[in-house]
């Protein structure tokens, strides 16, 4: 066979190789030394997305495994987002996590590979295969705090509606098989096609096949009504880890979504194939989210509640890329992704560090963290704005481009919703701004973040700012990520 | 072949970057170092561009860089996009050549100040954002630019924000700006959404065609424009924040309020003269507020003593002629004079900087005088700047000055009537410009005994500024001088590209001046200007110098034409009255009744509703997990139900 290009797995294979590397560290590692297994951590990372960099463009296994510049894209932001991850661990390593500290970031690493095979899964089963690999890491991860009531009761939630979604998804997917007769996402798209040239229509076995999928994936983007689970793991789990579940999985989700519907169904987008489109309830859901996420938000008392409920809203407006079903709404939904990525794992990141220095996730004990620690404060304002979308901020950019396809595609009620929503949007996240720097009350700590963060921040902030101020090159590979999908 | 325009600006913007990360870790030669160094860098490169751009043949000599696209997204693509041509390259010349200068006079001037590196830091970012305004090549950056501008000048103005009337300049001066900034931006949206485009280039060639000649759509956009001029520029009836703006230090009085930020106006209106050629009435709103602008701000400097505040007026009064100038077509007669009041304003805040300096911070000029002996450089220099600005042949104020009153009386859209306030104008401006001088640097020596000893002579690094500035004065003017004199007028020639033959000047003046018919009248008008100019600076000193008491007399007669004219026509008293009072109270009734009642209420009663609402779903969102995979199913079924019965 001349297609099997093995070097292709060099990422994923090392990437997994050193997960076992860093397990086995911890056994020989002294317990005092907790740094070096953050530090190894994150030089793994930093090795893969440079054999990444090396090894990519091509299939493996037939066309089960694509190296194409979406899978590329995506894995870059994955990578991205378990970097960003490790580094804003290093305190909660130290002090919270007595044993195990190797498998903690090990399985933040075995998730990546998951969502590495995730992301590059042309074919149903692989494609399953690989979101199963990304969540038992994380189930195990969100109760990794073992004593604390909050950490295990959400990490059992995590686990049995994940079971429940992933069953419902592995249904659909077998319907999809039965209707095809293949797994293969491009066959599926040709079968389907076959099917109803010759039959002038196709059963009704499709409805259910797609609500099965959207319900299973919509697990993973926590996209409404599926979402019930996500504040509740959001506020449990390791506030890294939340991070990482809010960038690196909805991101793993997103471009699962988009190969079997944007690719495999996409000529079941719009209302021409009538009833049998799933264009309109996908825009049904995101504007449910965007509703529900934002106004529920606005009551929020916990950092990390609020930003759960602004990330469903957040899934929302990229899911209206995504109904375009376009090239343009395929870059602009990667893009939105690349730039949420440094908002919200900044973000979190700050939630991080400020737990582990007062111990409280409130919003209100932000109060007058401007005064004792400027530097930080600010890092977190430009967070939070560019997840409202002010400009010349990354979040601008994105919704701009992601509305603008929104617009071109006829889902101008849907645009004009997401305007609304992110108008109220702009008064939670302006609230926690307001907290930091309009309050009296002057904080006596002064917070210092550990250097691993710091770098951490720093990327976030960089990424937001550079890439709000010179998006074309990162909207140059979107594009290319984007012409993936022959449209 | 790539000219790299980005360049110019980039210097600025690296120079407070360097200087405003590293606050406070750098020392002072350093900060001085590479703020004086970005700038000069930028002028430096303007020159070198400006060569290039004559090495072109005039018709060519417009270049467009798009430097990178921001959001490109299908038909409307946000650029970041330079224009320089002979219009750009003499703004940009003069704004970072000032600029430069009045950096170096800073070193001087700011040296003990322990906020200097936050000085320099705001002067870099100032010259950066002028000098993208002028470098646009679309109303949007250029927008980008004139918000940067209002900014700097915010922080500029407040730089002693310690001192209570500082912080106050600083909040009027932001705040008026705002009013004129609304008009520009509603001014824009007109032209975007007419012409589907903000780049000059396309906004002027398609103009013609979606805009009816003098139609109100094309009015009401120019005159939106203009009313965002008045505020940059300090016209009518938005002037009122310059004056107040003296409290910055005096080379930002200079840098800002004198050579560069208020030129910003008059340089949209001749960038966007196309579209004010096509709404005639509004040029007659331009020059008859320009002319206004120009008298009533001459009359209030005649009785003010502070040294600033006189040239603070006197600024507002030359911006007024340069508006007359683009009200009545002659847009190249606007930037001349634009130009070469640069140079002696410049010079003239410089001087007083240097004054007040050696009088250890004395602005009164009733507690000056006699620092002729004291001060030579700054004397020769300010005498000089004086001679230029009241219009003296041979000086460069006296060519602009010339060009425009002669502009305003022959132009089809002047008027016999502009011409005559604007040179009774000229009149009282070299009346209180000589009044000034000699209340400063002749007569006796009325400053207290402790500052006579401090009387000092400048340092170099303040003087040699000076003496740069006292020689572009003088011959600043002879890039322009007029046909009718033996000259070229080549500075009307080099912006003819741009601005095009629209002003009545150009070739047909020449061909009349030839054949002597309009010829006797230019030259009879520029005869009457000087001898009155003549009487009144001779006026001046006979009231000043020789006859001090006669001075008092008068000013004793006229109490109540002084009381008014030295509390300044009360305007800022009248907006206090009519605007910021009732404003006050309305946003009171806003703040009481409108939004605690209404809103609030209104707010509150919604929360109570979502409050319910979500009382009616926690039962639902109760962390059971029993109901999680509930309405999990519950929305697997509902979609479902939904593709069944549609």
């Amino acid at each position: 066979m001349p297609g099997i290009k093995i070097e292709l797995l060099i990422p994923e294979m090392f990437l997994f190789a050193w997960a076992l590397f860093l397990f086995l560290y911890d056994l020989g590692a002294k317990r005092k030394n907790s740094q070096s297994l953050g530090y190894l951590a994150m030089f793994g990372v930093a090795v893969t997305a440079v054999l990444l960099s090396l090894f990519h463009g091509g299939m493996v296994f037939g066309t089960m495994f694509q190296s194409d510049q979406l899978a590329l894209f995506f894995k870059v932001i994955f990578l991205g987002a378990a970097f960003m991850a490790v580094g804003a661990s290093f305190d909660i390593a130290s002090e919270k996590i007595h044993n195990h500290r190797g498998e903690y970031y090990g399985l933040i690493l075995l998730s990546t590979v998951g969502m590495m095979f995730l992301s590059s899964a042309s074919e149903l089963l692989m494609l399953y295969i690989g979101l199963e690999l990304t969540t038992i890491p994380l189930y195990v991860l969100v109760a990794y705090f073992k004593d604390d009531r909050l950490s295990v009761e959400s990490g059992m939630k995590y686990l049995i509606v994940g079971a429940f979604s992933s069953a419902i998804l592995l249904y659909g997917l077998s319907i999809l098989y039965g209707l095809t007769g293949t797994t293969d996402i491009v066959l599926m798209k040709i079968n389907l096609s076959l099917v109803f040239l010759a039959n002038g229509k196709i059963g009704p076995g499709l409805i259910l096949a797609i609500v099965m999928v959207i319900a299973g994936i919509g697990f993973k983007l926590a996209l409404v009504p599926f979402h019930m689970w996500a504040p509740d793991v959001y506020q449990g789990a390791p506030t890294p880890i939340t991070g990482f579940l809010s960038v690196g999985s909805k991101a793993a989700g997103v471009v699962a979504f988009a190969r079997i519907f944007v690719n495999g169904l996409i000529g079941f987008a719009t209302d021409v194939m009538a009833p049998l489109d799933w264009g309109i309830i996908v825009a049904v859901l995101a504007s449910a989210a965007m509703i529900l996420g934002n106004i529920t938000a606005l009551r929020q008392k916990n950092i990390k509640r609020m930003l759960a409920y602004s990330s469903i809203a957040q899934i929302g407006y990229l899911m209206i890329g995504m109904v375009a079903a376009t090239d343009r709404g395929i870059s602009a939904v990667s893009y939105y992704m690349f730039i949420y990525l440094f908002a919200n794992m900044g973000a979190f990141t700050i939630a991080t560090i400020f737990n582990d220095k007062t111990g409280s996730d409130g919003i209100i004990s932000y109060a007058g963290l401007s005064k004792s620690s400027p530097g930080f404060a600010a890092c977190m304002t430009v967070f939070l704005l560019s997840l409202a979308g002010i400009p010349p901020l990354g979040g601008f950019v994105a919704k701009y481009l992601v509305f603008a396809s929104g617009i071109q595609a006829g889902y101008t009620w849907l645009v004009i919703l997401a305007l609304l929503t992110a108008v109220v949007s702009l008064y939670y996240y302006a609230n926690v701004i307001k907290m930091m720097y309009f309050s009296s009350e002057s904080p006596s700590y002064k917070i210092k973040p550990p250097i691993p963060a710091q770098i951490v921040l720093f990327i976030g902030v960089a990424g937001v700012v550079i890439f709000g101020l010179f998006p074309q090159p990162i909207l140059n590979l979107a594009a290319e990520a984007a012409k993936v999908f022959a449209f | 072949m790539s000219y790299y325009l980005l360049l110019i600006p980039l210097f600025p913007l690296l120079g407070f970057l360097i200087n405003g990360l590293l606050l406070g870790k750098l020392n002072k030669k350093i900060v001085s170092i590479v703020a004086c160094g970005a700038v000069g860098l930028s002028f430096l490169w303007g020159l070198k561009l400006f060569f290039n751009l004559l090495a072109l043949p005039a018709d060519s000599r417009i270049i467009e860089e798009i430097a990178f696209t921001w959001i490109p997204s299908g038909e409307f693509n946000v650029n970041v996009g330079f224009l320089f041509d002979p219009l750009s390259a003499v703004m940009v010349l003069v704004v970072s050549g000032v600029g430069f200068l009045i950096h170096l006079y800073s070193i001087g001037y700011m040296h003990d100040d322990s906020g200097y590196g936050r000085y320099f830091t705001y002067l870099n970012l100032f010259i950066f954002s002028m000098l993208t305004l002028v470098l646009a090549n679309n109303y949007l950056l250029m927008f980008v630019g004139w918000e940067g501008v209002g900014l700097c000048s915010y922080l500029l103005i407040g730089f002693w924000f310690e001192k209570q009337t500082a912080a106050d300049a600083g909040k009027k001066a932001f705040i008026v700006n705002r009013i004129g900034d609304f008009g520009f931006l509603l001014g824009l949206f007109i032209i975007f959404w007419s012409t589907g485009s903000l780049n000059f280039i396309t906004v002027f060639d398609k103009a013609p065609q979606v805009f009816a000649m003098g139609a109100g759509l094309i009015t009401a956009a120019t005159l939106l424009l203009f009313l965002g001029a008045t505020g940059k520029s300090a016209q009518i009836p938005l002037y009122v924040w310059l004056p107040d703006a003296m409290e910055g230090p005096t080379p930002v009085s200079a840098l800002i309020h004198a050579a560069t930020m208020v030129t910003a106006g008059v340089y949209m209106i001749a960038r966007s003269h196309v579209l004010f050629l096509m709404a005639p009435t509004t040029l007659m709103v331009v020059a008859i507020v320009g002319v206004a602008t120009a008298l009533f701000a001459a009359t209030i400097a005649l009785t003010q003593n502070d040294i600033k505040r006189v040239l603070a007026y006197s600024t507002i009064s030359q911006l007024g002629y340069m508006f007359v100038a683009c009200g009545v077509a002659a847009f190249s007669a606007g930037i001349f004079h634009l130009m070469t009041h640069a140079f002696f304003k410049a010079l003239l805040f410089l001087g007083a900087g240097s004054v007040i300096h050696s009088l250890s911070g004395q602005q009164d000029m009733r507690f000056m005088g006699g620092l002729k002996r004291h001060m030579p450089t700054t004397f020769w220099t300010f005498l000089v700047a004086t001679l230029a600005i009241a219009g003296i042949p041979g000086l460069s104020g006296f060519f602009s000055k010339d060009e425009i009153l002669w502009k305003s009386f022959s132009s089809d859209y002047g008027s016999i009537w502009i011409w005559a306030i604007g040179l009774f104008t000229a009149m009282l401006t070299a009346f209180y410009m000589f009044r000034l001088l000699f209340l400063t640097f002749y007569g006796g020596e009325r400053m207290d005994h402790h500052a006579k000893e401090h009387l000092h002579e400048s340092p170099k690094i303040m003087t040699v500024p000076l003496t740069i500035l006292g020689v572009l004065a003088i011959v600043g003017g002879y890039i322009g001088i007029p046909h009718i004199l033996g000259g070229g007028n080549n500075f009307e020639k080099f912006l003819e590209p741009v601005m095009g033959n629209v002003q009545h000047g150009g070739e047909e003046a020449m061909v009349m001046a030839s054949s002597g018919q309009n010829g006797g009248t230019e030259l009879m008008l520029m005869g009457i200007s000087v001898v009155l100019i003549l009487a009144s600076i001779y006026l001046a000193y006979v009231l000043y110098v020789k006859n001090i008491a006669l001075a008092g007399k008068i000013r004793q007669s006229l109490s109540g034409l002084h009381k008014i004219l030295y509390g300044k026509y009360y305007v800022d008293e009248l907006y206090g009255a009519v605007i910021i009072r009732p404003l006050i109270g309305l946003s009171l009734f806003l703040w009481k009744i409108v939004d605690v009642i209404l809103i609030d209420g209104l707010l509150n009663g919604l929360a109570t509703i979502i409050g319910d609402i979500s009382k009616i779903m926690r039962p639902v969102q109760s962390g059971l997990l029993r109901r999680y995979t509930t309405v999990f199913l519950l929305g697997v079924v509902l979609i479902l139900g939904y593709f069944v019965f549609r």
